[in-house]
């Protein structure tokens, strides 16, 4: 291996589950074999890692010869389903351990999948953990408010001159961005009375 | 774009004030002759067509250059071969290692301090230590990732009639903490006179197998979404971010006959959690003098706001 290549740690993406689960296109930025994959984003931006907290609020191992856990981990937008099995025996164990409902910070990387028997174009996105720490309701919080600042970053940045992920995102999704901006904006209001939002129920009131 | 319609356009905003009628296609043209026709390296050719406008203008060599450039403060350097203007002080001067060199130093302003280097042959006058000065046109440096001033024959020097406080470089950095490398924990450095480095599996690079001093250390990523910091926590700061002391971790390897579980713990208690790191930049790291765990509730109205304005 050459020495003078160092390879730079990427940052982990703060994103929504909404908008997460909206991805679907991974590409690499160079023929190597090794090169780093990324999840387009349909704000405009290249995640090859994410940082996410939120709810674990199931766990299931669903292996088949071996131990294989999926856990959903629930934000104020939706559900990041994540897949931990031998290979990720850190995050695996912790899946293992762990009694829902509870906060977590997770720290992984984008993989997507498509069913056989799935209609085209149909690809689910999952997450492969790093790391996973059990955390606090303020950090939680804490998540949410940066999340959808780095959200409104990329919407405010997407219609910027030679925003390249942005083009990369106009092209492969065709996705209304002002759809996240709303999404951020519930996540934020249920911070303020305590509650997720529900798009669907009707105000009692 | 070309060199030479590069330094054409460089040449041109120098003048254009003062040469009635200027294009920078006019430049290029002269440049392009010099250059092409009498093969005339780019810099000589630069330096001749600068004289016929300084001529024009019934300027001197010394009204030239630092005009078009930024002040910069030296503690954020960052990017190699770039002409800046600094007002600094002269907090150091060094003896010089070559007969080439005439003065070199270290300037400091607020954000920090900068290696300087000034060479014979630019031929300029002595700066004093303790003085501040206006630095207009120097050029910056980088070697290993250490970024450095050199002045030229260019370059402008006003002594200053002011005190300037040197700041010690330090830089804060928040984030969520997402990765602890591999090197952290419990660890033993080789106890030989002036050498600290890290053992890997009982052996130090340069004394070999050693027996070895226990120490804690955290290598740690801090990353806020759009960019990343390593930060190295020192005993001290590892022990407040993580309630681990030295002793506390030796006893947790002993009863583990395993030095890896100190580092495992200390991943459970703060990966995922957000801090606020202070300290001065050593290459690619932040060492942290403080640390701040950021708690409690967060204010979302102003990102709220924010958001219903797009």
């Amino acid at each position: 291996m050459s020495s003078n290549a160092i390879p730079t740690r990427k940052v982990a993406r703060r994103v929504f589950a909404s908008e997460f689960n909206d991805a679907g296109y991974t590409f690499k930025e160079s023929d190597d074999e090794r090169a780093p994959i990324y999840l387009l984003l349909p704000s405009g931006a290249r995640a090859n890692r994410v940082f996410v907290v939120g709810t674990l609020t199931e766990k299931e191992d669903i292996g088949e010869d071996s131990e294989y856990w999926r856990g959903r981990v629930v934000d104020p937008t939706g559900t990041f389903f994540v897949y931990a099995g031998q290979y990720q025996p850190d995050a695996a164990a912790m899946l293992r351990d762990l009694e829902p409902p509870a906060y977590v910070a997770i720290v992984g990387k984008p993989r997507t999948y498509e069913p056989e028997d799935s209609e085209e174009g149909d690809v689910l996105v999952s997450l492969r953990p790093e790391s996973i720490t059990v955390v606090d309701a303020d950090t939680r919080d804490r998540w949410v408010v940066e999340t959808a600042e780095r959200t409104l970053d990329r919407i405010e940045a997407f219609d910027e001159e030679g925003n390249e992920y942005a083009r990369m995102a106009r092209e492969r999704y065709d996705l209304p961005v002002e759809t996240y901006r709303d999404r951020a904006i519930e996540a934020l209001e249920s911070l303020e009375d305590g509650q997720a939002p529900e798009p669907d129920a009707v105000d009692a009131d | 774009m070309t060199d030479l319609r590069e330094t054409a356009e460089e040449i041109h905003e120098q003048f254009a004030e003062q040469v009635d009628g200027l294009t920078v296609e006019e430049i290029e043209e002269r440049l392009d002759t010099l250059v092409n026709d009498y093969r005339v390296p780019l810099d000589e050719a630069t330096r001749s067509v600068e004289s016929t406008y300084l001529e024009k203008a019934g300027m001197d060599r010394e009204e030239l250059g630092g005009g078009g450039n930024e002040t910069v403060e030296v503690g954020t350097i960052d990017e190699d071969e770039q002409w800046v203007d600094v007002r600094a002080k002269v907090v150091e001067l060094w003896e010089p290692r070559s007969e080439s060199i005439a003065q070199v130093g270290l300037l400091g302003d607020e954000s920090g301090t900068v290696k300087f280097v000034a060479f014979r042959t630019s031929d300029l006058p002595e700066l004093e230590e303790g003085t501040v000065y206006a630095l207009g046109n120097v050029v910056t440096d980088e070697y290993e990732g250490r970024y450095s001033v050199k002045l030229n024959r260019t370059t402008s020097i006003t002594e200053l009639d002011e005190e300037i406080e040197v700041g010690d470089g330090a830089v804060e950095v928040t984030g969520a903490l997402v990765d602890i490398q591999s090197g952290s924990g419990l660890i033993k450095r080789c106890p030989e006179e002036g050498c600290t480095r890290v053992l890997q599996n009982g052996r130090c690079s340069e004394h070999g197998e050693v027996e070895g001093e226990f120490d804690l250390r955290i290598k740690g990523v801090l990353d806020d979404g759009d960019e990343i910091h390593e930060v190295i926590f020192g005993e001290e700061a590892t022990e407040e971010l993580t309630g681990i002391s030295l002793a506390e971790a030796k006893e947790m390897a002993m009863d583990a006959l395993d030095t890896t579980v100190v580092a495992d713990e200390m991943r459970g208690t703060v990966l995922g959690r957000y801090y606020r790191v202070t300290g001065p930049e050593l290459g690619r790291y932040v060492l942290a003098d403080e640390v701040e765990e950021l708690t409690g509730p967060v204010d979302a109205e102003s990102t709220l706001i924010r958001a219903r304005s797009i």
